[in-house]
């Protein structure tokens, strides 16, 4: 706890003290993490949003059918997906695929003593290392947030279009009818904070790795877990606060 | 003239201890500008320790290390850093990012320290390599290459910035003897053309007598032994006799018992193992 404390504080400092003080971080390796945390993860997301979409459409046509309120399928699909699945499950498939990579990633640079080279070259691997995840990071999942939330509303479109009665122009109208833009933004506040939960908590894992491959292994699993509950509850925390609290 | 000014490294009454088993017990000694000193003694005696002192990864329980004649026990990260860039370091693995070109490995410390174009960085990056006999391998990852070359990777990229000072630990180990041969000449050519200081932790009594200016012995958590090659190759004290002609038979203990053994590496003690030990013996 105090080393992720410490390493979050060290973040700061390097994101918000130090380019004012002409040490302004390079972009060619953001780009580079944007690509390894973000470009790559996109069929992934695809095909889980696009399965999401379709499942959230079938159970809601299944339920609202027997009220006779089918057309309110566009409108349950969109609420869920932009509000709460887009960003919760998105967070899950980047914790699963990205930062478990970064734990591991760190985790085996440490056991072979890269970082102790970097820090003994007086390079600082805070800055050298996580500052570009972080923001890559703190990139790329709302930017996939938004593309999964897409792709889930094509999926919800699959359903209403080829199963049901709808046509094209009437979902879409349904669903942008349906939707504020606070559904947008609440689901977007939501991405960035599990953003900075998942990326702090794997480059903690891995930058605290102790004793060989056999921690590295110890550390991915901890970083999954820690970065799993820990998403989850925040999501808990910010829907009571963002729906329940005002 | 002031014999301090002309100290690299001032180690004074450093002690290091791991709970309570003391591996390092007030050890002192001086490097001057222009020495090659090689640190040796037998495994698990805290070579590496008293290494990662002097490089500042590791604060002493009491004493003091002093780089260049600045205390860096008591500094802070960012004062650490500044004296850091007047050194480099040689690990023993070459600990090059497994993630980056031979090259770039190379050229890290140029583009994160310096100003260089990219073309002067090439250049520099190329004359380093050529150095140690790995011209033309700028492109290839280091798990394509052997392990020898990486610490020879490793050794370019710890001169870089062209450190008054470096330190290598075991520098020739895992090298052919010629590599090793021109590892050592380089050493050499350094500590005599530049009058940059070496610090060296070794195992190789070859390479060890050809490089250095001054030899120290650990044991026991202290200095068994110091002195210039001849001085150690003549030495009364039958354990540097045993260590330097590499016999079996003598006063260093050499099997050590288990409890010993884990007493020696710090770990805890690991009851479950002691058990199946017992049990073996028992049943065995």
């Amino acid at each position: 706890m105090k080393n992720y404390l410490q390493l979050n504080l060290n973040l700061l400092y390097w994101i918000l003290i130090a380019p004012f003080t002409g040490q302004f971080f390079k972009i060619g390796p953001i780009f580079r993490q944007m690509v390894a945390i973000g470009v790559r993860a996109t069929p992934m997301v695809a095909l889980t949003a696009f399965s999401v979409g379709v499942t959230l459409a079938m159970q809601a046509a299944h339920s609202l059918e027997s009220l006779g309120a089918e057309m309110y399928i566009p409108d349950l699909v969109m609420l869920t997906l932009l509000r709460e699945m887009g960003p919760v499950l998105i967070a899950v498939i980047v914790i699963g695929r990205s930062g478990s990579a970064v734990a591991a990633e760190l985790g085996t640079m440490k056991v072979s003593e890269e970082i102790e080279a970097l820090e003994v070259m007086a390079i600082n691997p805070v800055q050298y290392l996580v500052v570009p995840r972080f923001l890559a990071m703190m990139v790329m999942l709302p930017a996939l947030t938004i593309f999964g939330n897409y792709i889930g509303i094509l999926g919800g479109w699959a359903v209403c279009r080829f199963a049901l009665d709808f046509n094209t122009a009437g979902y879409v109208l349904r669903a942008l009818e349906s939707a504020d833009t606070w559904d947008l933004y609440s689901g977007m506040i939501k991405s960035v904070v599990f953003a900075w939960l998942i990326i702090t908590i794997s480059c903690n894992a891995g930058l605290t790795v102790e004793g060989g491959a056999e921690g590295v292994g110890q550390a991915t699993t901890t970083s999954v877990v820690q970065a799993l509950l820990a998403m989850l509850v925040m999501n808990a925390v910010l829907t009571g606060i963002f729906f329940f609290a005002a | 003239m002031n014999a301090n000014a002309e100290n690299i490294i001032e180690v004074t009454k450093l002690v290091r201890k791991f709970g309570d088993r003391t591996v390092l017990d007030e050890i002192s000694f001086n490097v001057h500008r222009g020495e090659t000193v090689v640190i040796m003694g037998g495994s698990g005696c805290g070579k590496s320790t008293l290494l990662r002192h002097m490089i500042g990864s590791m604060k002493p329980t009491s004493g003091v290390v002093k780089l260049f004649g600045e205390e860096i026990t008591m500094m802070k990260e960012r004062e650490l850093e500044r004296v850091r860039l007047r050194f480099g370091m040689l690990f023993q693995s070459g600990a090059l990012l497994a993630s980056q070109t031979v090259g770039e490995n190379v050229a890290l410390p140029l583009l994160q320290h310096t100003d260089k174009s990219p073309d002067e960085i090439e250049e520099i990056v190329k004359k380093k390599l050529e150095m140690v006999g790995l011209t033309g391998f700028e492109d290839l990852k280091p798990d394509e290459i052997s392990g020898g070359m990486k610490k020879r990777v490793g050794l370019a990229r710890a001169l870089a910035l062209d450190p008054e000072l470096l330190f290598s630990d075991e520098p020739t180990s895992g090298l052919d003897p010629i590599m090793t041969a021109v590892v050592d000449e380089l050493t050499l050519k350094l500590t005599h053309g530049t009058h940059m200081t070496a610090v060296v932790v070794s195992h190789d009594m070859t390479s060890s007598f050809r490089i250095a200016t001054r030899m120290i012995m650990l044991g026991h958590g202290g200095i068994v032994a110091q002195g210039t090659p001849d001085e150690i190759r003549n030495s009364p004290n039958p354990e540097v006799q045993q260590f330097i002609h590499g016999e079996a038979d003598g006063p260093i203990p050499l099997n050590l018992s288990q409890e010993e053994h884990e007493d020696h590496q710090h770990v805890k003690p690991r009851p479950f193992v002691a058990a199946r030990h017992r049990f073996h013996r028992k049943t065995g």
